[in-house]
């Protein structure tokens, strides 16, 4: 029986397990990939001051920071499903059936699909897929390619790809349909582009900036985006094109691309093929919580936050005695900010054995300042309404627990 | 072999290979590099169809890389439904392609008669059960 079981060795999940480790607490994080890091592996972004933000390299210091202290970490294991006992958990995995008191899920987030037809033939990935392979495992995705799907973290993997020295053609959005809703919409996707325009210190963004501040109106900055899209790093963004299929017999061979209007209407006789080897296609991202929902944590839905939510309070904890969230299970945001709600959930956990707790009640209220603090300043932000996001989920949890 | 391999990155440096991995898949040999996925080694050496869809037979690859989606399925070892993006490569193992199956009950039916729903199903149920004479 460990004290607390981490499902997820990510920036959140590993930062709970220090901070429990320095409490002395009995600890086992288990991940399914063959690396602890999580998502943090692919991260490679140039911060505002020019420094890189290399998520290797960060991954080895937490990594490291756990090893010092001992911390059981494994690796190749899944969690299929948890049940509720009298004394905490039973956690069933490929490996067996794990016990503790405590459970922290910090599973991470998924990538939404943004199907457009042709989207199963090999050669077709999500943008975090490519991520995964270019920088983790150093293998190129292909000769030529194209990014479907136009959001901060298509443009931060597409740069990265650059780097690496794969061929883009360039970005555009999924053709609208059901299943790919607001990222087929100029209006919108530009709507949340500016939020990113700090990584583009070039025209590009800055460029639909203007217009945005001006008399305010989407439609017009739309309207006056160039045709031919605006170049970020040699590479074009278009936001008046959209692919409406992906071609190919036994893998890709070419993409339709048409133009479309402001709101993401297809120009009739607009269409042409582009010749590439792969296609890279970015829906955004959303919790993953499936775990949390099994065994009956409730949730919450709140679009800032990226969608379905465990509810949780400040500090972490749900409302299901010895359940603990953390990193983007509680809301999609930066590796930085997850990294903080993680020490934040690890000093929570500590406080539930009960020792010293003048001490540790200090230290939780510095964690908090800490997430808070982190969060106004992120480089990174995948949603404007964030502490929007937050406070909704805080009323949440005292609707449920208070109410 | 391996030419699709990211050996030099201004940012992250050059590749250290530690040690290379022997493996086969459909039966030809292949080597890949330590800390490769079954996924990362294969697509090194170019390869992209992991499976073909168990009904229809199209071809079908990696998708989402982090073992979400479940579309990258092989045989390792004997052992099948196995994802090739979340396992590590070692040596020696015996990796087949997802193959097609039979599938014995595909329906002659018209797929509009078939309930969507679980609600549909039982209402379906419901209607042939009244419709069932009293004995
Ligand atoms: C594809 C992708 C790319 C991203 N790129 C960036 C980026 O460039 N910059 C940025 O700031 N943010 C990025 N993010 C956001 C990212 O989620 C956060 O930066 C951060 O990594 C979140 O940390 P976390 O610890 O909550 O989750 P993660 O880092 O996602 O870690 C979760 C871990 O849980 C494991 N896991 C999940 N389910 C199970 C299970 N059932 N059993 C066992 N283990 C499980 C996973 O293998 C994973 O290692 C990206 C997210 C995704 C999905
Ligand atoms: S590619 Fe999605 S699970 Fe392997």
């Amino acid at each position: 029986m460990y004290d607390v079981l981490i499902i997820g060795a990510g920036p959140a999940g590993l930062s709970a397990a220090i901070a429990a480790r320095e409490w002395n607490l009995n600890v086992l994080v288990i991940d399914e990939f063959l690396k602890p890091g999580g998502r943090l592996l692919g991260q490679l972004h140039q911060e505002p001051d020019g420094k890189w933000w290399n998520g290797i390299e960060e991954s080895k210091i937490l990594l490291e920071k756990a090893k010092e202290l001992n911390t059981d970490i494994r690796c190749g294991i899944s969690a299929h499903t948890i049940e509720k006992t009298d004394h905490g958990f039973s956690v069933y995995t490929n490996e067996g059936i794990l016990e503790a008191e405590n459970l922290l899920i910090a599973t991470g987030a998924a990538e939404s699909p943004a199907p457009i037809p042709g989207w199963t033939l090999p050669g077709v990935m999500s943008i975090g897929a490519a991520q995964v392979m270019t920088n983790v495992h150093r293998v190129r995705v292909g000769k030529k390619g194209i990014v479907v799907g136009v959001n901060v973290l298509s443009v931060a993997i597409a740069r990265e790809m650059q780097l690496a020295g794969i061929d883009l053609e360039c970005m555009a959005l999924p053709a609208i349909n059901s299943a790919t809703e607001s990222h087929g919409s100029p209006k919108k996707v530009m709507k949340a582009l500016l939020r990113i325009a700090h990584l583009a210190p070039s025209t590009a963004i800055r460029f639909g900036s203007r217009f945005m501040k001006g008399d305010g109106t989407k439609a017009l900055a739309v309207k006056f985006f160039p045709k031919s899209g605006v170049k970020m790093w040699g590479m074009p963004i278009h936001l008046r094109k959209a692919v409406t299929r992906i071609n190919g017999t036994n893998q890709v061979e070419s993409v339709t691309i048409c133009d479309i209007t402001a709101d993401g209407e297809i120009i009739p006789g607009s269409e042409r093929n582009i010749e590439v080897d792969f296609v890279c296609i970015a829906g955004g991202l959303y919790p993953l919580a499936e775990l949390a929902a099994v065994i009956g944590c409730p949730f919450q839905y709140i679009e800032e936050l990226g969608g379905h939510v465990p509810v949780h309070n400040e500090q972490m904890e749900t409302p299901l005695e010895g359940l603990f969230v953390a990193g983007n299970i509680t809301g999609i945001e930066s590796a930085k900010v997850a990294r903080a709600q993680g020490t934040l959930a690890g000093l929570s956990i500590a406080k539930r054995k009960g020792q010293n707790l003048a001490k540790l009640e200090n230290q939780i209220q510095q964690a908090k300042m800490n997430v808070r603090t982190i969060r106004e300043n992120a480089t990174i932000q995948f949603h404007p309404g964030i502490e929007k996001g937050r406070s909704r989920m805080e009323e949440a949890y005292y609707d449920i627990v208070h109410g | 072999m391996n030419s699709h391999r990211i050996l030099d990155h201004p940012v992250l440096g050059k590749l250290t290979i530690e040690k290379e991995i022997p493996f086969t898949f459909d039966g030809k040999k292949y080597t890949g590099y330590e800390g490769d996925t079954i996924a990362s080694a294969l697509l090194a050496q170019g390869i992209r169809t992991l499976r073909v869809h168990e009904e229809s037979g199209s071809p079908r690859g990696i998708y989402c890389n982090i073992g979400h989606c479940f579309e990258c399925r092989v045989t390792v070892d004997g052992t099948p439904g196995i994802r090739a993006c979340l396992t590590e490569l070692n040596p020696d193992m015996i990796i087949e392609s997802g193959k097609q199956q039979f599938s014995p009950f595909k329906s002659t039916e018209n797929q509009d008669d078939l309930p969507r729903t679980y609600a549909e199903f039982e209402k379906q149920l419901k209607g042939e059960k009244e419709d069932e004479p009293d004995v």
